[in-house]
């Protein structure tokens, strides 16, 4: 966008960051009366952030409508919250965020984003969220749209660089070049550090260069980096990211959810030690699903396979990549590339070691292990059907937790504990206050779309003042 | 594409959606979909033909070009269902007639309508040709009964046996579908669900047509196609009854069945065809398949022609005009119904033979999870 048409007197709110946190900040913030700015670093086909990966948003609501089967009351979704944080959230902004999601299903849909039954694919949260009609993406484009149609500027392929704040005022925005951007208010909305391999080899090492980015290449954390830098107070884990077991052979960036692969219940994991690690059967995959990306971390060479029999296929959802597949254990190993008479050994073991019982994938059923070590406690079956089947395995991360702090206005707070005068932060830069661990399906989307929207309208108030 | 390597792509892409599902909310492509592991051959012709191109999912996908997945749904299914159309259709040997469909179409229009010219001129001559014509068996004067009734019968019956050809064979090839017996549900359930073109809905939001926003107007310029199409059947159908059990002859009166019918279906065939070629003519290349799209402008331009000038000659019936009027009209009716087994047409019968797997599979795959 030439640089004219981005008259900076013109701005009273730039939003930097143009995914779910951010276009929310920007629609509110327009419709407040104020004059808005969006800068986003990616083009405009893969605009959005990791919001174009995203699905479902879960929220507060007292019954069941067309689109959920029933009710999610607070009380239960701020236990869901505790539980996986291990109760280490900020109250506060954490009931805050749970009591406002209740007017999002409306509020979304005022702004074009359209909801979809609960259907085959979506069963297990049906109750408590809510699917965007055609998914994140989508919901993306709708927000564009009546963005754009309210009158809000955007530019894409605009990244900037570095932040100039002072006694906790935004003074400007700069990218490349000459580029200079100057506001009223200013809304950090661009998002975490995973896609920064470089970053994240600070708190993991080399072991980073082994991990895959779920989401877009462009959430490299430049302004979360910038706010740190001038003074924002860090909240939330630094070495944390919420990392799960992917097919080895996903693309590096961007690959989003059809790489992740839901088979580890229905066989063993070995690393390539040929070394089984963890209870597979631990506990149901979609609250296990968070833990292995941490786990396979671990693991020489950050690899683990999956190794299963012509029984466990059908039991999970298929996978883009399809499975190595072969006619006896030894030759599995060798295609892929482990030692055969150990991964002999280690199925054999195993095998001996599983308990009849009656095989029920819905249900933490009695197939399990005894004298095994770690043991395989639930939907454990000789491995013994051929053809078998293994899938390479490799960390996956989908976001950072580390985060600026903020307050109930969002508001950016800085590390002498004063809120910042016109600095705003939304979404993964700031969602470390409520999620320090863990992992909530839908429950990104819930704090950047509550704090998007506290953030532009707040952003607003500041411009006029 | 040479046809394995479609195959493969479809094959590529369908598994690549099958982990996703994200659009699943969209039409009966996904639900079907998600009943499949593997896509072979079979699956993607039969996906392919549930598939109206509303082109919501191509929006709507984070795997989209530039991605390196490289997912474009709307244009495959495209490709694919052109491949269907080649390959089911009788005789073989006209399969080619697909491969640049626009120029056969063409051709094939302005041969019947030289060939009637020709005739006209030749057994009419152009005193009768050019004179006024009133009363009863006007049209018969230019040209004979015989002749505008016994070649239209014998072309509609070839066609009507093609395309039923080409559905019988889409059925065997498709028979691997999971799906169970078929029953006088399964008929009912698809046709409720063509003649509402339901999945020109796109889940509730409408088409991505011409373009990335959403909208109804492909879904009710379609309907005025199909409905005026029917009305003007209904008119010609009325007109032979008159003339063949009663006695009538044409042209008829302006407040008559005949042409009451077949002047709504002609206004209706007339905005509906023009609007559609307009939104082609603004829509998004990039999820088209530029054959296939040729293919949609013949047949629509067909069709807009042959309306057009039957509204021509409903308006100048009582002139000397009436007679070269009737013959433009005669050649371009006999364009669209010698095409009509091999040109656009064909997607009625393969959409609606899929609608009915699809009822089919569908109460299968309920009855299952029940």
């Amino acid at each position: 966008m030439p640089m004219d048409s981005l008259e900076a007197s013109a701005v009273d709110v730039l939003v930097i960051g143009g995914g779910n946190a951010g276009l929310c900040a920007a629609i509110t913030a327009r419709r407040a009366g104020a004059r808005v700015l969006l800068l986003e670093s990616a083009t405009k086909h893969l605009r959005g952030g990791n919001s174009r990966h995203t699905r479902d948003i879960r929220y507060m609501h007292r019954g069941a409508t067309e689109y959920v089967t029933g009710s999610y009351p607070e009380a239960e979704f701020w236990e869901d919250l505790r539980q996986v944080t291990g109760g280490d959230t900020n109250e506060r902004l954490a009931l805050q965020v749970i009591r406002s999601s209740e007017d999002l299903a409306s509020w979304m849909q005022t702004q074009g984003v359209r909801w979809q039954k609960p259907l085959r694919g979506t069963l297990h949260l049906a109750r408590t969220n809510l699917f965007m009609l055609g998914g994140g993406k989508a919901m993306v484009n709708a927000y564009y749209e009546t963005a754009l149609a309210l009158g809000v500027k955007v530019a894409y392929q605009c990244e900037v660089r570095e932040l100039d704040i002072r006694d906790g005022r935004f003074v400007a925005a700069r990218g490349g070049a000459a580029e200079e951007f100057r506001a009223r208010a200013l809304v950090v909305a661009a998002g975490g550090f995973e896609a920064n391999i470089s970053w994240l080899k600070e708190y993991w090492g080399e072991a980073a260069e082994n991990f895959v980015i779920r989401g877009t290449p462009y959430n490299q954390g430049r302004m979360l980096k910038e706010l740190l830098r001038c003074g924002a107070k860090p909240t939330g884990n630094p070495r944390g990211c919420h990392a799960v077991a992917l097919d080895a052979r996903a693309p590096k960036f961007d690959g989003g959810i059809v790489t992740r692969l839901d088979s580890v219940p229905f066989g063993i994991v070995v690393n390539n030690k040929v070394e089984r690690f963890y209870d597979e059967g631990e506990d149901f995959w979609p609250k296990r699903y968070a833990i292995w990306g941490g786990l396979i971390a671990r693991q020489p060479d950050q690899i683990a396979y999956s190794i299963l029999d012509a029984k466990a296929l059908p039991c999970f959802m298929p996978s883009v990549f399809p499975p190595v597949e072969a006619g006896s254990i030894p030759e599995l190993a060798a295609a892929l590339a482990l030692d055969p008479e150990k991964l002999t050994a280690v199925v054999e073991r195993y095998n001996r070691a599983v308990r009849p019982g009656t095989f029920n994938p819905a249900v933490l059923d009695d197939c399990r292990t005894e004298g095994l070590e770690p043991p395989k406690s639930h939907w454990a079956r000789p491995i013994d059907t051929p053809p078998f089947y293994g899938y390479p395995l490799r960390p996956g991360i989908t976001f950072t937790y580390l985060g600026v702090a903020v307050d109930e206005r969002a508001r950016v707070i800085f590390q002498d504990e004063r809120p910042a005068q016109n600095v705003f932060a939304a979404g993964e830069v700031m969602a470390g206050n409520i999620l320090t661990q863990g992992y909530l399906a839908g429950f990104g989307l819930t704090i950047g779309a509550v704090f998007g929207r506290i953030a532009g309208q707040e952003a607003a108030r500041c411009a006029a003042s | 594409m040479p046809q394995a390597d479609l195959v493969k792509e479809g094959a590529r892409q369908m598994t690549i959606c099958n982990a996703c599902r994200y659009c699943e909310g969209y039409c009966a492509v996904f639900p079907a979909m998600e009943l499949r592991r593997t896509f072979g051959k079979a699956d993607l012709v039969y996906l392919a033909n549930l598939c109206f191109d509303c082109r919501d999912c191509y929006y709507a996908c984070q795997y989209a070009p530039p991605h390196e997945f490289a997912i474009n749904i709307p244009k495959l299914m495209a490709e694919l269902r052109r491949e269907t159309y080649r390959e089911f259709t009788w005789p073989g040997a006209f399969a080619p007639l697909f491969n640049r469909n626009a120029r056969a179409v063409a051709a094939i229009t302005a041969s019947a309508l030289a060939l009637i010219a020709v005739f006209v001129l030749v057994f009419t001559g152009p005193a009768a040709l050019f004179a006024t014509h009133l009363g009863e068996g006007a049209f018969y004067r230019v040209v004979p009964y015989a002749a505008m009734t016994v070649p239209p019968l014998l072309v509609s019956i070839y066609g009507l046996a093609v395309l039923v050809a080409g559905a019988l064979r889409f059925w065997r090839e498709t028979a691997g579908a999971p799906g169970g017996s078929v029953g006088p549900a399964a008929f009912l359930c698809a046709a409720r669900d063509a003649l509402g073109l339901v999945y020109l809905r796109g889940g509730g939001a409408g088409c991505n047509y011409p373009g990335a926003g959403f909208s109804a107007s492909r879904r009710w310029l379609h309907h005025l196609v199909f409905y005026g199409f029917l009305l003007d059947f209904a008119s010609t159908s009325v007109a032979a009854f008159y003339d063949h059990f009663l006695g009538w002859q044409a042209p008829y009166p302006f407040w008559s069945w005949p042409v009451v019918l077949g002047t709504a279906g002609g206004v209706g065939l007339m905005i509906g065809t023009a609007g559609l070629l307009y939104l082609k003519w603004k829509s998004d290349p990039e999820p088209s398949d530029r054959p296939m799209v040729d293919m949609d402008v013949a047949f629509l331009v067909l069709l807009f022609l042959t309306s057009v000038t039957g509204m021509a000659l409903l308006a100048f019936r009582e002139t000397p005009a009436m007679g070269t009027l009737l013959a433009i009209h005669l050649g371009a009716v006999a364009g669209f119904f010698l095409t009509l087994p091999y040109g656009k047409f064909a997607h009625a019968v393969y959409r609606y033979a899929a609608l009915i797997r699809y009822a089919a599979e569908e109460r299968e795959a309920r009855r299952e999870a029940n």
